[in-house]
């Protein structure tokens, strides 16, 4: 190859490369604009009055007009329904992980017959569209005397969320060193010792990513609610929103505030923890 | 002594076992097969009559109106499909492979594309669904400020607009799942392949589809079966923005919403059958159960090893 060869593919090489990755960064800038613009419209909405939204829909507001927060305070039972989201979202995750963690250990650390077909049993688990067993399990729920109950949701949700947990952590428990168990075991320490003093701390970081990865959807789910819960005190957020758009339909400036309350929580904790976020909600799909 | 110790052992297991199992067997397995269970009875309300064979799948199937409704449900997940197919992962994947490049501000744009995966289904309804809104939604106000009037239409009122408008929603609120799944596929292609086909061609569109695309068969194959089951599954969007009967005119229907409707009931008619609904479920699980198994075992065989 000659050197003139050589200077040409080199000059083009640049030429191309910028001429690529400014395409590439025009792309992302106007996708991340897509992304966002909905979002700040949102938030500037909600603190806009009705007929200052429909004027300017895209003017930056007066932050200190919080009429429409007040109203939703005083006038709707949307406390209400953060407070019941987090009380089902709490206790389903605590469920999920503290019987996740049981399930994994036992398949993860013991050698015992059974165990490939019971681990096979909860990744089934994870495949199953539960949403289209919703008539029998509205009938189980009927029968356990929990309709109208959030114990039903928890119930849900932790079932759902077993899977998934049970398979990222056993998959994590089997590469734990054996040493310190075996230590602890020859100074007689129980199996139970061995498992809470020992092994516990040493899994943490599957248990945030396995919590990350169910505590979103649990979160957000509206389906299970939808037809579970009637009871309007007993409602989570997603489920009371359809409540309370419905009641405030042409006051546009409360709809606004009421949605940008109820994404408020998620998008300050993403924006805290994004790369946990990604890396739990994704950790299904990555291998 | 060893003996006495083994049952210990084993009790210790049981105790660790037993409650996830039961809690995965009554609250997933058993409704799963109790729904193909109920599709062969004849119900009424929430009590179980006589066994009916395969009554309730002709009827879902064959009977009018039924059949049309089915069909039409279909035919709607099917649109919807493909097109989130294009508008989710097609577009996913030319995100990830610009975010790929490290040009500066990535790590911002990937945090921006993956906020609105967070939020909930039912915020991003309603959020949309002012923005459609014909006289003061920000689509047409936009189209109106920029002179584009003659585009300006009630988005989601009309037929022909409807499930578009919802398509392009349901893009916006999910297109950040295969972008950061694509991703993380490009950043586990080695450093090596890359630099020796940075010798043998600079043609950027040889390097997507001859190298890029093969290597990342892995999340292509996840990332298709999951908006698979996904589209198949759809119900809050449309719920929210079409409305519990697919309005208008049946335009926005899909399977999700016409199983809910026909086992739980609708506002208008009141009616609720289990028996059908049953049916449904049993057919809308096969079907997906079949097609994500022919998908994954046909996008595993073009899988690489590495």
């Amino acid at each position: 190859m000659s050197a003139d060869a050589t200077n040409y593919y080199d000059r083009k090489g640049i030429l191309g490369a910028l001429g690529r990755d400014g395409l590439l960064q025009v792309i992302l800038i106007a996708n991340t604009i897509l992304m966002l613009a909905p979002i700040v419209i949102m938030v500037f909405s909600a603190f806009k009055t009705t007929p200052q939204i429909f004027q300017s829909p895209f003017g930056i507001p007066d932050f200190t007009q919080v009429q429409n927060f007040v109203k939703i305070w005083n006038e709707t039972n949307f406390l209400r329904y953060l407070l019941n989201s987090f009380v089902v979202t709490a206790a389903s995750m605590v469920l999920i992980l503290t019987l996740g963690t049981m399930a994994a250990y036992a398949l993860g650390r013991y050698a015992f017959s059974g165990a490939s077909f019971i681990l096979m049993f909860f990744i089934a688990g994870l495949t199953l569209p539960l949403k289209l067993a919703i008539i029998p399990l509205f009938m189980l729920m009927r029968d356990l005397s929990i309709l109208n109950n959030q114990l039903s949701l928890i119930f849900v949700y932790t079932a759902m969320g077993l899977p998934s947990t049970i398979f990222i952590m056993t998959g994590f428990i089997r590469t734990l060193p054996n040493e310190l168990e075996d230590a602890a075991r020859m100074d007689g320490a129980s199996e139970a010792r061995i498992m809470w003093s020992i092994m516990l701390p040493l899994v943490r970081p599957a248990m945030v990513i396995a919590g990350i990865q169910n505590v979103v959807p649990i979160w957000n789910d509206f389906f299970f609610p939808l037809v579970f819960i009637q009871n309007d005190n007993l409602k989570t957020l997603p489920q009371g929103l359809t409540t309370f758009m419905g009641e405030y339909t042409t006051d546009w400036g409360v709809l606004f505030s009421g949605l940008t309350l109820s994404a408020a929580p998620i998008i300050i904790i993403y924006i805290v923890l994004s790369r946990q976020f990604i890396a739990g909600m994704t950790s299904g799909a990555i291998k | 002594m060893p003996q006495f110790r083994m049952t210990g052992r084993g009790l210790w297991i049981t105790v660790l076992i037993v409650p996830p199992l039961a809690f995965v067997a009554l609250f997933i397995v058993y409704p799963i097969i109790s729904a193909f269970a109920y599709a062969f009875f004849d119900w009424q309300g929430l009590k179980r009559l006589d066994f009916v064979g395969l009554e309730n799948f002709h009827t879902v199937l064959f009977v009018e109106p039924y059949r049309s409704w089915t069909i039409n449900a279909f035919k709607n997940n099917i649109i919807v499909f493909f097109a989130l197919m294009v508008l989710q992962n097609g577009l996913g994947f030319i995100l990830a492979y610009a975010l790929w490049r490290e040009l500066p501000g990535a790590r911002f744009h990937r945090i921006a594309v993956f906020l609105p995966v967070v939020l909930s289904t039912i915020i991003v309804a309603y959020l949309f669904k002012l923005f459609y809104h014909p006289l003061f939604g920000v689509v047409n106000v936009t189209l109106k400020n920029i002179g584009l009037d003659w585009l300006a239409q009630p988005w989601l009122g009309q037929s022909s607009t409807a499930l578009g408008s919802i398509i392009v929603a349901q893009a916006w609120h999910m297109v950040g799942f295969p972008t950061l799944v694509f991703l993380a596929g490009m950043q586990r292609i080695p450093s090596e392949i890359l630099d020796a086909v940075r010798m043998e061609t600079e043609s950027e569109w040889v390097k997507i589809t001859k190298v890029v695309w093969p290597l990342v068969a892995p999340s292509a194959t996840i990332v298709f079966t999951l908006l698979f089951v996904g589209a198949f599954n759809w119900f809050e969007l449309p719920y929210i923005m079409g409305g519990l009967d697919g309005s208008p005119f049946g335009s926005t229907d899909v399977l999700g919403l016409y199983f809910y409707r026909t086992a739980f009931g609708n506002v208008s008619s009141g009616q609720q059958d289990f028996g059908l609904g049953s049916a449904l479920a049993v057919l809308i699980f096969i079907f997906i159960a079949v097609i994500a198994a022919v998908i994954t075992t046909r996008l595993r065989a073009r899988e690489i090893q590495l």
